[in-house]
């Protein structure tokens, strides 16, 4: 029995190690093949020119600013929303059928695909209230679509705030509000930090739900009623219509870059908060 | 605190008008013929709706990406948490997570350039194909499926390991009779999380299924799934066509609802379980 079990194991073993080193494998092969296609392609000119003829030539400027502009005010409408439903549920309700609901809600918004969100925006902010494709369409459908992240990132940064703070904040004297100011939101900040950057990054990759919502103009945008495209939409637009394989690698690895930074980053203050509590 | 009803009322508000511009044209069709009939003519001068070879698309495609992504994400999961050192864990856990970012068109795009000419030339066929998408989710979902793995066996206590390697147990019986077992529910709340990233999943899909409108008889055959359809026509169409991709819409809304309420028991059955000890 014991040299058969011994047997098992090695080949067991072996076959998990293959599996995981060929899953990693695969993963950076992913990123390294975007990478070695596309790096060479990205000029000064490349970043800071406008695109011509539908993106066969010239640069991807005003995709750039498009997407910061989609992106970022998508972050700003959730991102305070999120934090201060996150400091609802744990600084001001005891769990209860309420929270329940509310977490309920969350978790059922995180499972939605990203697509139905895109038939919302396009039925809901773009027709129904009459904004048209715009940044500021695409901006709000993408800005519910990061909302669970983070509420529950922001939920747990604060949990995780150890409960003395609080009591020692209140025996100062401080009101609840004071005391979720200045105690926990500076404490849990780099925890909802973290969530806050994370959805920054899947702002930027998401490709279906900003098609239906935001358009694909390729020109600089004047205001957040006007149509823009993103990377992501570029890079779909050029590989899929076969209009330029070079462009197309190269907005790519921009695209794959700006990612792995932002997530990098996330990451890197996420390693330091944990150091810093525990 | 009005703001914190905020996710519900977008649930609410998502699902009213979902359904609302998606219900009155299944009902005009007949939901059994919407739901089963084959011919899915939208354009025509007397159109037809009938959506039963992307659902029929999108379980295939689901289907494959779980035999891929569950096998190598568990075998991840496994080797990080059992067989792995700690200092190559803290390293390849948020690996494998920075991954999770990058965009499916990303991905999709690798299935176009790699896999679909590799698949025409050895195993014939179109290359565009159920099998292409199949392998394209089931690398996507991996993240998913990994790292909630990762957490579901940590959160085992320390003492069911240990006690099955004092009775004498190889660590790898341990592992798989005593800490998948213990993980269980863990486990089945990542599977069924993935699960729902690949049925949702647009437009990694889109690139490399071919988004042809038969049932799929084979692997190597082409076939389009529900969110393919919706992102594929959205653009062109109108009146009752624009309503047809809406119901399109419910369908998959109602299935991915199934899919994460089951995913939600489960794991709240395992977070029970963790808390009872």
């Amino acid at each position: 029995m014991r040299p058969i079990a011994v047997h098992t194991q090695r080949i067991a073993t072996t076959v998990l190690w293959t599996l995981a080193g060929l899953t990693i494998g695969v993963l950076l092969f992913i990123i390294g093949f975007v990478l070695v296609r596309g790096l060479p392609h990205i000029t000064l000119e490349f970043l800071t020119a406008a695109p011509r003829s539908m993106g066969r030539e010239g640069g991807v400027f005003p995709i750039i600013v498009g997407t910061i502009c989609v992106a970022g005010l998508a972050i700003l409408i959730a991102g305070p929303v999120g934090v201060l439903t996150a400091i609802y549920l744990t600084e001001y309700t005891r769990p209860s059928r309420l929270t329940a609901v509310i977490r309920f809600g969350a978790d059922c918004l995180a499972g939605i695909p990203s697509i139905i969100f895109g038939l919302f925006g396009f039925v809901f902010f773009v027709i129904r209230l009459g904004m048209g494709p715009s940044i500021l369409a695409g901006a709000l459908t993408l800005s519910l679509m990061v909302l669970p992240t983070i509420i529950r990132t922001s939920e747990e940064a604060i949990r995780a705030v150890p409960l003395s703070y609080r009591d020692v904040s209140y025996g100062l004297g401080s009101t609840r509000w004071q005391m979720v100011m200045r105690v926990v939101i500076r404490s849990a900040l780099p925890g909802i930090g973290t969530g806050i950057i994370l959805s920054l990054g899947r702002s930027i990759s998401e490709t279906a739900a900003v098609m239906l919502t935001a358009g694909s103009a390729l020109n600089l945008p004047r205001s957040a009623y006007d149509s823009v495209r993103t990377l992501a939409l570029h890079f779909y637009i050029l590989s899929r219509e076969g209009i330029s394989m070079e462009k197309a690698y190269a907005t790519a690895a921009v695209l794959v870059l700006s990612i792995l930074g932002i997530n990098l980053l996330a990451y890197w203050i996420m390693r330091r908060f944990i150091a810093r509590v525990t | 605190m009005l703001v914190a009803f905020s996710a519900v009322s977008a649930l609410a508000l998502i699902t009213a008008f979902i359904f609302r511009a998606g219900l009155p044209i299944m009902m005009k069709v007949g939901l059994g013929d919407f739901i089963f009939s084959n011919e899915w003519r939208p354009t025509d001068a007397s159109p037809s709706f009938g959506i039963f070879p992307m659902i029929m698309g999108s379980l295939a495609v689901t289907a494959g990406a779980m035999v891929i992504g569950v096998s190598l994400g568990l075998a991840c999961a496994i080797v990080l948490t059992q067989f792995c050192h700690p200092r190559a864990v803290s390293v390849l856990k948020p690996a494998i997570e920075l991954l999770a970012g990058i965009p499916s068109v990303v991905f999709g795009f690798i299935g176009v350039v790699i896999l679909v000419p590799l698949i025409r030339q050895y195993l014939g066929g179109w290359g565009l194909s159920v099998l292409a998408a199949s392998l394209v989710l089931g690398i996507m979902m991996l993240p998913t499926v990994t790292s909630i793995t990762v957490d579901a066996l940590q959160a085992v206590p320390r003492s069911y390991g240990d006690g099955s390697i004092a009775l004498g147990a190889t660590k790898w019986q341990t592992t798989h009779m005593v800490l998948l077992k213990a993980a269980g529910s863990g486990i089945m709340a990542a599977v069924i999380l993935g699960m729902g990233r690949a049925i949702g999943e647009t437009m990694a899909v889109i690139m490399v299924i071919g988004n042809w409108l038969d049932v799929p008889h084979s692997i190597l055959d082409p076939a389009r799934t529900l969110t393919s359809n919706i992102a594929l026509e959205m653009g062109y169409s109108a009146g009752e066509h624009r309503q047809a991709l809406f119901a399109t819409g419910v369908v998959l809304f109602v299935i991915i609802m199934a899919v994460n309420t089951a995913a939600l028991a489960f794991s709240r059955h395992h977070l029970r379980k963790a808390g009872m000890r």
